[in-house]
């Protein structure tokens, strides 16, 4: 089936998020859409899967103009689509998530489960999935999930799939086979859509490249274009790719981790026995997957996690068993992976965010009333020297762009007197001007000889910015090695694969 | 582990690392309960036989009355507790949960050696408590299930309590109006899906806060039921407010069934309509399309919607439903239990359902359950005023409420509500 | 940033469950943004729609319109005309009865409802500071009633029993008031901070614990019940411990009012211009952001419960040292901390939006009972019109839309 989008134009308010973009897709063919985070990609394709109207163009397939006023008339047009975030309901089964809105019923509405299961192990057998029906979505590995995902798309005779920015969650090698599927589906006479920012994949897999950028389209690239042409083609100005940085000048060993585990409410292991060690001027990345441990790490750190054991000192003071706030005081610094979430409150103003974590004490507190004067003149420096683009401090933060916002977090944190900072994901969802700011000031805490611990499923981000890298797979450390280790290697050693496996 | 280009991982391979981990609520809980009521027993103690008696007197098959001595039979059972409470410091010390079974056994001894010491001199009559217990379990009943299948779809439906007393009153009113039971039954239907209707528009069209919504919705009704009660019933009460009532129907055979006869099946026609909407929910909750789609959409409702279900439609219809539902449990204050409305009759049964619902973890069966627990120990408190307790009647009201709070603070665990519970559904 | 959605969510969830459950903020606080946002327009709008509703239920429910009404197609203006002398009459009544009684001439006469607004306005604005303040900490506390019974009793069993000199008497009595609503509450906000009991069902029950165990105090001649006596109710508050009257006794006005307008002014320092209030707002926002930034978001819990108890005590100690002295009783709460909470969210969960929406909401109960001693509406109807007023608030585009304003720009 072939796929033409038309001058789609896609408005919020009066933010123009598509404007008149059009893009064809063939039957036998994957076409990459390539382009920065928040350039439009998403919603052209919810657009497509009829989760939004489009304010101008059309949807053609097969030279009929369709309309969707919901997925569900998309989807009977034969379009299918494998979620960033999966649409999959944790607690149904595999067979019950198939046949969801495509049940087939007996008497009064009865479900009839075995024609699901039936249909699950029939595709799953066709591309040589192994996923059994019964089991529950939410004990499945995040790799065999995103396959539930495909195969409920062709369980619905899917012509036209689309992959929204399918590879995040995967390890390399589950990137791989997911690469191979895509090929198979293509030739079995699919027309797929492949979404994504990573230049490595495009080039892998992808037949035609159109690049979008702030909601248009600015041109078709080859596959056999260079990283840097689609690098500056995403962003439309040359892009360093890479970042300066001296040598580190190591001092001490300042913050030292010993059998750290960490175990959530449910029982999860998430940290399993991690010993490591950070010296003072130096950068260690965590490099892995996502959801192998990163996340209860950083919280570990700051004494967010209640079920810890093992030994964090920083500086020789030990601070397992200490309070968020105590740790805070001991001069650790912390750029959460999701500002949203655990960095800002959106509904409070950008001079409030910045003293979010000082409500204690001075200089912004004297016996337990707000100094609004010291918290105004200390925002209004902040801003300045942060570069935080906003109308006044006391604008909502959350009415920042994402790049601001974060710049808002690092601001705060920086302007702390630290001893250790911890990065999570520091530039997740951020404009590449914003990137390139934050990882010029992680440079500079490192080179102000603090010990900087960054967080990143990034590859990218994750060579540039360490001295040392450490791989994490299923809460383990499968091994620290220098920065200069060859991707491939990081690659496998993200599998689980220890070091000297990897290189063999 | 070999990389290829197939998956070979089996995924319990892949499955993440688990580890028991155990709260210590459970034996916390229970060692209170158990001090408890031992400091009652020392405190109150007060000699006697207590005889339990098992038949009515017009049943067809008589059971002996269980006569046993009051403070012993209390002693011996604190002392069960006490066991069970150790036993599930045991479990937790060795990071092993403590059995449900096992704190439904710490309850039932616990009842019994309650009952023993209350009522030391006297007689229980437990078919008419077990038997009244289902009777005031009916409007509990009904509004938890109006919460389960509200809180499956993603609404939480806090106007359980409006619904109950807007179909109290409507049974009233149409049952006096046409002088049929079965007319005013529909008529509290029928006012329990209006209540729905507007707490449907306010919190899936309108997105305010479903909690907001319907504890404002509670107070509108408790004001237009009191309004129009003072202004038009009360004045007409003859034509207006003078129901009929539902007798109580022996079914044959099954109502003949010592002990559990005259409990389960000698009771009135709503309570063989709870019977069948328990059951009926149940099945088709989980088992018909209508219900995987209504999980679906309170657990996640985008991808419900990317797979063509139209969420607030279903959402919609739940709450239509639910609120329906209810609405019958509310007929029950007036054509069963008086038969006239009165003003906020209901007393705040429709929070002691959603306690159910809480209690029940969200499963009509484990709700119907725990509403029928509450109906329990309304129905003791009336039972032990009659023979004279001496536990004050203030503290047996109190009792289904202390419960719930060590119930919603220890004893439930994790529960886990639906996802979407509550969360309104804002396409994009 | 663009409008679209965010492509990159938080990963938190992913990492447990490896789906995303749906990223929507908490929907209260949308709705209580939409309370705070919402303009003064749409506010009276809803008061307008509120009254409408009401007017017709005052007309329908009228006995000379139905008597008109039967004959309506002959004479449709009769029922038109009776409709209208309902409405006129219940709200000319409430008027009257809340703030100035034109029907006397005594013009000191005639300003006796608006004292009586005022009266009754005091345990409602500081009932609905208590309930406010938990809102902005995140928390809906729904046990307005339990702390009022708790601290009202608490304040009458030292106005009852207590034999202190005049003054310190009534300062013991508030205090205590305050310290058993407090504890009340804190109680809620201690069982969600240490076991994540969810504090509307932990309050909804702690209303009625509170109300049988005042009833048992109130039946036991030990504790507070009076003697010889079968009902349960105790002594009347002996005189040192009343809330004196402000403006002598042609008015029943009492200090009660002056608390309250205190209690407003620190609960607003509080909450704008303190570090304790500035921890309650980003625990009430963002919890999770207020955790990572070092706040004690638990103890914030109890804490600010703690305080929204002691103040919905104050409202209970109010009404049994100074609106109604001659003893406790079971309903010395009077719906009051029901009310609250349409109090707290009229007022936009802001101390001087609770001020005026106490001051609303006690004129109409003064209005209430004159309309109901004079037209013979039942002020429930006082009720409906309060439930229908927050709805209506927390709803704009429904109002927008009655009235066909043009919609608002989604946010």
């Amino acid at each position: 089936m072939k796929l033409e989008l038309r001058n789609i134009t896609k408005r919020f308010g009066s933010l123009v998020a598509n404007d008149s973009i059009s893009l064809t897709v063939e039957p036998g063919e994957i076409h990459c859409l390539l382009g920065e985070n928040g350039a439009g990609k998403s919603t052209l394709m919810n657009v497509l899967y009829g989760l939004y109207q489009a304010d101008e163009g059309e949807i053609v397939l097969d030279g009929e103009v369709q309309r969707f006023s919901g997925p569900g008339d998309a989807m009977a047009a034969g379009i299918g689509m494998v979620h960033q975030h999966f649409m999959l309901i944790p607690v149904f089964t595999v067979a019950e998530n198939v046949m969801l809105g495509n049940e087939q019923t007996g008497f009064a509405g009865r479900l009839d489960l075995d024609a699901s299961r039936a249909r699950v192990r029939e595709i799953a057998d066709r591309f040589g999935f192994h996923v059994d029906p019964d089991r529950l979505v939410e004990d499945l590995p995040v790799g065999v999930q995103q396959r539930v995902e495909i195969i409920k798309a062709l369980s619905r005779d899917a012509e036209v799939l689309v992959f929204d920015e399918p590879t995040a969650v995967l390890t390399p090698s589950e990137t791989d086979e997911l690469m191979e599927i895509m090929r198979q589906l293509r030739s079995a006479g699919k027309a797929i859509v492949f979404i994504t920012h990573k230049l490595r994949e495009v080039r892998e897999v992808a037949d035609r490249i159109t690049v979008i950028r702030l909601g248009k389209v600015v041109g078709e690239a080859s596959p056999s274009a260079s990283n840097a042409e689609l690098a500056s083609m995403m962003v439309g100005r040359p892009v360093e790719l890479t970042v300066r940085k001296d040598a580190p000048k190591l001092g001490k060993e300042a913050l030292v981790v010993r059998d750290l585990t960490v175990i959530d409410d449910t029982g999860h292991v998430h940290v399993d026995g991690l010993s490591f060690e950070i010296r003072a001027g130096e950068v260690l990345c965590v490099a892995g997957v996502q959801g192998n441990g990163q996340t209860e790490l950083t919280e570990a750190l700051l004494g967010l996690q209640g079920r810890v054991r093992g030994s964090i000192t920083l500086d020789g003071k030990e601070l397992v068993g200490r309070t968020v706030r105590q740790i805070l005081d001991a001069g650790v610094g912390f750029i959460p992976e999701d500002r949203q979430v655990d960095g800002l409150v959106a509904g409070m103003s950008v001079a409030e965010n910045l003293m979010l974590d000082r409500s204690h004490g001075s200089p912004f507190t004297r016996r337990g009333s707000l100094q609004l004067k010291a918290r105004d003149e200390f925002a209004r420096r902040m801003v300045h020297e942060y570069d935080v683009r906003t109308p006044g401090i006391e604008t909502l933060v959350g009415k920042l762009s994402g790049g601001n916002q974060q710049k808002v977090v690092v601001a705060r944190e920086l302007s702390r007197d630290l001893r250790l900072l911890v990065a999570a994901q520091p530039t997740r969802g951020v404009d590449v001007g914003s990137i390139e700011f934050i990882h010029k000031q992680v440079v500079a805490t490192r080179d102000s000889g603090l010990p900087v611990l960054v967080v990143s499923t990034e590859l990218d981000e994750v060579v540039a910015l360490a001295d040392r890298i450490m791989v994490l797979y299923r809460g383990r450390v499968v091994g620290i090695v220098p920065a200069d280790t060859p991707r491939d290697v990081l690659g496998l050693m993200m599998t689980g694969e220890t070091p000297e496996g990897a290189v063999a | 582990m070999t990389i290829s280009a197939a998956p070979t991982t089996t995924p319990a391979e892949e499955a993440p690392t688990v580890v028991t981990v155990v709260s210590r609520k459970a034996p916390v809980v229970l060692s209170i309960f158990t001090v408890g009521l031992a400091l009652v027993l020392l405190l109150g103690s007060h000699d006697g036989d207590t005889t339990f008696r098992l038949s009515t007197r017009d049943d067809l098959f008589q059971l002996p009355a269980v006569t046993v001595p009051a403070m012993v039979t209390a002693w011996l059972l604190v002392v069960v507790m006490a066991a069970i409470a150790g036993w599930s410091w045991a479990l937790t010390l060795r990071e092993r949960p403590t059995p449900l079974w096992l704190v439904a056994l710490f309850t039932v001894a616990a009842l019994v050696s309650f009952l023993a010491w209350a009522a030391a001199g006297g007689t229980i009559p437990v078919v008419g408590l077990l038997g009244g217990a289902i009777a005031l379990a009916v409007p509990l009943v009904f509004g938890a299930m109006s919460g389960v299948i509200g809180e499956r779809a993603g609404v939480v439906n806090i106007a359980i309590d409006g619904q109950l007393l807007a179909g109290a009153f409507a049974a009233a009113l149409v049952g006096s109006m046409i002088g049929s039971t079965w007319a005013g039954l529909a008529g509290a239907a029928f006012a329990g899906l209006l209540v729905a209707v507007l707490l449907g528009v306010f919190a899936i069209s309108y997105h305010v806060d479903q909690v907001i919504v319907g504890v404002v919705l509670n107070v509108l009704v408790i004001g237009l039921t009191s309004f129009l009660f003072s202004q038009v019933l009360a004045p007409n009460a003859a034509e207006l407010n003078s129901p009929p009532r539902f007798k109580a129907i022996e079914i044959p055979l099954l109502g003949e069934i010592p002990v559990i006869g005259p409990v389960l099946f000698q009771q009135t026609a709503v309570v063989y309509l709870m019977y069948v909407a328990v059951a009926v929910i149940a099945w088709a909750l989980y088992r018909s399309r209508w219900g995987l789609r209504l999980r679906a959409v309170g657990e996640h409702p985008k991808a419900a919607d990317t797979v063509g279900i139209k969420v607030n439609r279903t959402r919609y219809r739940a709450v239509l439903l639910a609120g329906a539902i209810a609405g019958l449990g509310g007929a029950f204050y007036t054509l069963v239990s008086v038969p006239q409305f009165n003003r906020e009759m209901t007393g705040g049964a429709g929070y002691i359902a959603l306690a159910a619902v809480i209690f029940g973890k969200w499963d009509p069966i484990r709700a119907t359950l725990a509403a029928l627990l509450f109906g329990f120990a309304s129905t003791l408190q009336g039972v032990l005023s009659v023979i004279g307790s001496p536990v004050p009647s203030q503290f047996m009201l109190m009792l289904p409420y202390v419960v719930t709070v060590f119930a919603v603070a220890g004893l439930v665990g994790r529960s886990r509500p639906p996802a979407a519970d509550g969360v309104p559904y804002v396409k994009g | 940033m663009t409008g679209a959605p965010p492509e990159i969510p938080g990963e938190t969830s992913e990492a447990k469950s490896g789906t995303t459950a749906p990223g929507d903020p908490p929907s209260w606080r949308l709705t209580l943004r939409e309370i705070v946002a919402g303009n003064v327009l749409t506010a009276v709008l809803a008061l307008v729609l509120a009254v409408i509703v009401g007017s017709l239920l005052v007309a329908v429910t009228d006995d000379e319109v139905r008597e008109a009404s039967k004959y309506f197609f002959s004479r449709p203006g009769d029922t038109v005309d009776a409709a209208f002398d309902a409405i006129w009459g219940a709200y000319t009544a409430l008027f009257q009865g809340s703030v100035y009684n034109n029907r006397v001439d005594d013009p000191a006469t005639a300003i006796r409802p608006l004292t009586e607004t005022l009266k009754f306005a005091g345990p409602l604005i500081l009932a609905g500071l208590g309930v406010g303040l938990a809102f902005r900490a995140g928390l809906f506390n729904i046990g307005g009633r339990g702390q009022m019974l708790l601290g009202g009793a608490a304040a009458g069993w030292i106005g009852v029993k207590a034999d202190l000199p005049a003054g310190i008497h009534l300062v013991v009595a508030l205090l205590v008031a305050m310290l058993f609503g407090g504890l009340w509450g804190a109680l809620a906000g201690f069982l969600k901070a240490r076991t994540g009991a969810h504090e509307v069902i932990v309050t909804i029950m702690l209303n009625y614990v509170g109300f049988y165990l005042v009833f048992y105090a109130l039946s036991q001649e030990s504790i507070l019940q009076a003697p010889n006596s079968a009902n349960p109710k105790s002594l009347p508050i002996q005189d040192s411990a009343t809330l004196p009257r402000l403006l002598g006794d042609r008015y029943t006005l009492h200090l009660g009012f002056l608390l309250a307008l205190v209690a407003v002014a620190v609960v607003w320092w509080i909450l704008n211009r303190s570090a304790f209030g500035f921890r309650i707002r980003a625990a009430g926002e963002n919890p999770e952001a207020a955790r990572t930034a070092g706040i004690d978001v638990g103890r914030t819990y109890t804490v600010v419960m703690l305080v929204a108890g002691a103040l919905v005590g104050l409202a209970g100690a109010n009404q049994v040292l100074g609106t109604v002295t001659s003893g406790v009783t079971v309903d010395l709460d009077a719906g009051i901390g029901f009310d609250a909470i349409t109090v707290a969210l009229l007022g936009r969960s802001r101390p001087l939006g609770i001020l005026a929406a106490g001051l609303l909401f006690g004129a109409f109960k003064a209005g209430g009972f004159a309309m109901q001693a004079s037209q013979g509406i039942p002020i429930d109807l006082v009720l409906v019109v309060q439930s229908l007023i927050v709805l209506f608030i927390a709803a704009p585009p429904l109002v927008r839309a009655v009235f066909r304003l043009p919609a608002k720009e989604a946010a």
